[in-house]
């Protein structure tokens, strides 16, 4: 029994590693991104090389796992959804009870490593959407648009209750837009956000008194210089000073003497602005448009309504990601704990994110064959 | 089209069959071009936000960038000195001379660390310290790595500097105790900010420094000692370097503290120790303040300073008698019969007693219908004693029933009102509040209800009490002050740099807890008495003023066997008592009380009153020998009063009357009596 599975993992390894399956242009870019933020998070980081190095070996146990699971074939994986879903909400109640955080209550301390479950439900949540949609008559109507608002609502508010109010907007978003590709009616689409927006005034009655200075401070920074409004003012000084063509690798002024807080996690596109300038910041925009184009063209390859609907959902969310942190660090949307991804240094973000793009390969591998 | 078909049923049963497999996936191919399109428009919006920030608002925010090379950088104040209180200083801020290392400039740490441990010897303290230190600081900060060098040490460098470009030694003011030990538990020490500290401190008025007060005066005056940091704003250049200061905003330093402590009694008192474990404390009753504090034995504070060594640490915390421990504030010891007149005074104020009222003492003491007994130390009993005659003869069986006369309730509640069992609210942190038997005390320890014979050898001081050094002085110069209880305090004034003194009022004190004046001078006669005919006699020999006093020999353990009534092995003795004595001068307008205890000492008044009369000597020598508004023992009654068995010999006053090693009739101490289950002989 243990030698036939011993064997088995054997064959699945030397598949892995002789005959992936991977999309090279997607896999490329990819590449791309990483050596950029290792090469931004240089010089955030003050040259530590400790720093790259860690991030360095996230990215290979990110790509590890990208490798596994894009071997997995998306029917086994719609098999899997109810219970990856069903555990990870789980595990976001375990950290509720039991969780451990400063100020909040988001990691699950496992002895070896600190752990983020809120992380999983970024890929478990359009998992869980396209699964119901899956056998569904599409496009959807109201009970099964209201069924996936109740698969949406219960993880969101677990998260927003930590608060992690910039995670919970990131799994919303990743099951709206497989609502959203499913083909939901235009005017239902509507509807809905405009029901939306006319809850915004009650929601703001639930937001945490620092969330709700953070929209403030957004709203007129100078109003505090050396509280929330200094995230916003030195970060927009550092984008602002680093013109069209920049000050040049290792010569932002901005973060190396200290006046920009946070310059190697959230923040760090504020270096890279202002090292790189705006040539810089359309070259690495451009490469996300490029990523999530990709996505989106290996979702419409793709074979069955499962697969389209999460390939799609994971590389839309992507898009919230850039357009969340990249809005943050020019001072257009509130401070929020969104990474800017694969270049914000961070542990768990890259690792789940590059799992993601495991997904994405997998459908990729298994796409239409055309005839 | 299909659509039409499969769309018309829209009520059917959903099935995977039925699907419009094509339908669908062309809907999805509309919806993800859409999703792209929209998706490429928020990208270009973000890009739009950009282009705003970096090209239309380039200049404005170069400027500002510029403008931000202009970084403020805390001073730390200077900390406040301490005195004592003629103006003799207790702590003291000296400049000192350390080693740093900017970071940025080594290239080979370790080599370095090698080359430089020649030339200056690095301890493994230091090396760990600075490691710790190194990775949390930024590359162009430097990082002290060793503290407090010798001159020897700053000379050799001098020498070896060209070797060693980014290391320099910097000055810096350090705290140091000119006394040494003498004031190591009373005003305590600082110590290097730690972890822990950082998450206690407020970071904007710690920018800065390094140290903070650790234990004593200077922890619990950490606010007052520690002053406001200023703060220079610095022009750095693009590697963070300073070029030069543009404003300076001096710091505001830590005011100065004037302490009640005479350092002459300090010293008389730690001096009559001798290194024998005990602590003494000195109270003025007529205003509370704390002339002497001593715990024995003690520490050099200098070496917490600049971070202790292991070595010394742990030969401080090994050691079995302890250095760091503050004896007189929180070592708890039963008070044995130093509790007599306190329960005395209760018994008048609360109109149990009155001062004529006797008690036969025929040398035991049975409750009503039990088997048990309680024994007076003197056998066959003290006869017929009144008030002032039990407190003199310290006898037992007039507080067995005093106390059951008065009920534990009662006497509980009076003796909480000197402070016994809680905190005397002295100006220290970290106060023991000792136990005061009470029902509500044994109610909450234990299951057991009170038993009317716990009440009976509470009143001689035993069972279950305890009490620090502190809260007996306390207690006794609430006494000596006619029951006014002022609060204890060690500050008597503090002073800004460029203030005038400001003296820190006492709080009001409460109310006096004696309600008439005669009943002050039954006990006072009492205490009187211990001193001229009591356990206390030869205390007073050569002392020019009356001095009154209570002795008390408390049992660490009860007795076993009767082998304690012919042993009078004096080491025996002392490794099973705690040696108490407690007293006040001049009798008739007292202006100093005391209380000792030793924590090996055989008896209470011919161990711990000589340390007593040694304090009080050093006292009347610091008023040059005349107190003023007292008046002075007639010289007739110098010598004691009644004439003893043995001629006395020379009165020495430290060495009150020779050991004649029996402990006979009036020589024999208030020795509590344990429950001696059956009849004595």
């Amino acid at each position: 029994m243990i030698a036939t599975m011993y064997t088995r993992w054997r064959r699945f390894l030397r598949r892995i590693m002789t005959r992936p399956r991977i999309d090279l242009p997607l896999a490329v870019g990819l590449f791309v991104l990483a050596v950029i933020g290792l090469v931004t998070l240089y010089s955030a980081g003050d040259g530590h090389l400790a720093l790259v190095g860690g991030q360095a070996a996230r990215f290979v146990l990110g790509g590890a796992l990208l490798l596994i699971v894009s071997r997995i074939s998306p029917s086994v994986l719609r098999s899997w959804t109810p219970w990856l879903y069903a555990g990870s909400t789980a595990l976001l109640v375990v950290v509720t009870i039991l969780g451990e955080g400063r100020g909040s209550m988001r990691w699950l301390d496992l002895g070896v490593m600190r752990f983020q479950p809120s992380e999983l439900l970024k890929l478990t949540m359009p998992m869980m959407v396209a699964w119901y949609l899956h056998p569904r008559q599409l496009p959807p109507g109201w009970k099964d648009i209201m069924m996936v608002g109740v698969l949406i609502a219960i993880p969101a508010g677990l998260i927003a209750e930590q608060p992690d109010l910039g995670t919970a907007v990131l799994v919303t978003a990743a099951g709206a837009f497989a609502l959203f590709l499913s083909g939901m009616a235009w005017w239902r689409i509507g509807a809905l956000l405009a029901a939306i927006g006319g809850m915004i005034p009650v929601g703001w009655h639930f937001l945490h008194q620092y969330q709700r200075d953070r929209v403030l401070t957004l709203l007129n920074p100078e109003s505090d210089p050396l509280g929330n409004g200094w995230h916003i003012i030195q970060s927009q000084i550092a984008v602002g000073s680093g013109g069209v063509f920049g000050k040049g690798w290792l010569h932002s002024t901005q973060s190396r003497l200290d006046f920009l807080p946070e310059h190697t996690t959230d923040f760090i596109f504020a270096v890279f602005s202002e090292e790189f300038g705006l040539v810089g910041v359309c070259a690495v925009i451009a490469l996300y448009a490029f990523i999530i184009g990709r996505c989106l063209w290996i979702a419409m390859e793709a074979r069955d309504t499962y697969s389209r609907l999460l390939a799609g959902a994971i590389g839309m969310s992507f898009f919230v990601y850039v357009f969340v942190n990249g809005g943050m660090v020019a001072g257009m949307l509130p401070v929020v704990g969104v990474p800017m991804p694969l270049v914000s240094y961070g542990g768990t973000s890259a690792v789940s994110l590059l799992t993601g793009f495991g997904v994405l390969m997998s459908i990729h591998a298994n796409r239409k064959t055309h005839i | 089209m299909t659509c039409a078909l499969v769309c018309a049923s829209s009520d059917m049963k959903i099935q995977r069959s039925i699907k419009d497999a094509r339908g669908e996936s062309d809907l999805f191919r509309r919806r993800a071009l859409v999703g792209f399109v929209l998706i490429l428009l928020g990208l270009a919006a973000l890009i739009g936000r950009y282009v705003y920030l970096q090209v239309s608002r380039h200049d404005e925010f170069v400027t500002r960038s510029t403008n931000n090379q202009v970084k403020p950088q805390a001073i730390p104040p200077s900390r406040g000195l301490i005195y004592d209180r003629s103006g003799v200083l207790l702590a003291d801020n000296v400049p000192a001379f350390r080693l740093e290392v900017v970071p940025e400039q080594i290239k080979d740490m370790p080599a370095l660390l090698a080359a430089l441990g020649k030339v200056i010897p690095l301890g493994r303290d230091d090396l760990d310290a600075f490691n710790k230190q190194l990775r949390q600081s930024r590359r162009f900060e430097s990082v002290p790595l060793k503290m407090h060098l010798t001159e020897d040490e700053i000379d050799r460098f001098a020498v070896n500097r060209w070797r060693f470009p980014g290391v320099d030694v910097v000055p810096y003011l350090t705290r140091h105790y000119p006394q040494g030990s003498l004031f190591a538990h009373v005003v305590g020490y600082v110590g290097r900010i730690d972890a822990d500290d950082l998450n206690r401190l407020d970071p904007k008025r710690y920018q800065g420094t390094s140290h903070v007060g650790r234990s004593g005066i200077e922890r619990s005056y950490e606010d007052v000692l520690h002053g406001t940091p200023g703060y220079e704003l610095l022009e750095v250049n693009a590697d963070g370097r300073t070029q030069r200061v543009l404003e300076t905003h001096p710091p505001t330093p830590g005011r100065n503290l004037y302490l009640s402590l005479d350092v002459r009694l300090q010293k008389a008192a730690e001096a009559a120790f001798d290194g024998r474990p005990g602590a003494a404390v000195v109270i003025d009753p007529r205003n509370g303040q704390v002339l002497a504090m001593v715990s024995v034995p003690t520490f050099d504070p200098n070496l917490f300073v600049n971070g202790i060594s292991q070595a010394d640490y742990h030969s401080l915390t090994d050691d079995p008698d302890k250095p760091l421990y503050n004896r007189a504030l929180r070592g708890v010891y039963p008070p044995g019969s130093t509790v007599k007149p306190f329960l005395a005074l209760g018994g008048l104020e609360e109109g149990i007693r009155r001062p004529e009222d006797t008690v036969l003492s025929i040398g035991q003491f049975c409750l009503p219908g039990q088997k048990r007994c309680y024994r007076d130390d003197t056998r066959g009993g003290d006869g017929t004693v009144n008030m002032v005659r039990a407190i003199e003869k310290s006898t037992n069986t007039y507080f067995y029933k005093l106390a059951l006369d008065m009920g534990i309730d009662r006497l509980s509640h009076w003796m909480s009102r000197f402070s016994f069992g809680s905190k005397t609210g002295i100006d220290l942190i970290g106060e023991s509040e000792g136990i005061l038997p009470s029902r509500e005390w044994k109610a909450a320890h234990s299951r057991q209800p009170w038993y009317p014979g716990e009440t009976v050898i509470t009143g001689i001081g035993q069972g279950y009490w305890a009490v620090t050094p502190l809260q007996l002085a306390h207690a006794v110069a609430t006494l000596a002050g006619h029951g006014v209880p002022y609060l204890p305090r060690l500050v008597m004034a503090s002073k800004g740099v460029g203030e005038a003194r400001r003296e820190l009022l006492a709080d009001p004190p409460g109310p006096s807890l004696i309600s008439k004046p005669s009943e002050w001078e039954v006990i006072n006669e009492g205490m009187r008495a211990v001193i001229t005919g009591g356990t206390g006699k030869g205390l007073n020999d050569g002392f020019p003023y009356a001095i009154a006093g209570k002795s008390g020999t408390a049992e660490r353990f009860s007795r076993t066997s009767d082998a304690y009534d012919t042993n009078k092995n004096k080491a025996y003795l002392a490794s099973r008592h705690r040696a108490w004595f407690m007293g006040y001068a001049p009798a008739d307008n007292p202006q100093i009380a005391a209380a000792v205890v030793l924590e090996a000492g055989a008896w209470g008044a011919k161990d711990a009153g000589p340390i007593l009369r040694n304090i009080f000597d050093a006292w009347l020598a610091a008023h040059d020998g005349v107190i003023p508004d007292s008046q002075r023992l007639p010289t007739s009654s110098t010598a004691p009063l009644p004439p003893s068995p043995s001629p006395s010999p020379s009165p020495a006053p430290a060495a009150i009357r020779p050991d004649n090693g029996g402990v006979h009739a009036t020589d024999a101490e208030d020795l509590p009596a344990q429950a001696a289950s059956g009849a004595l002989p």
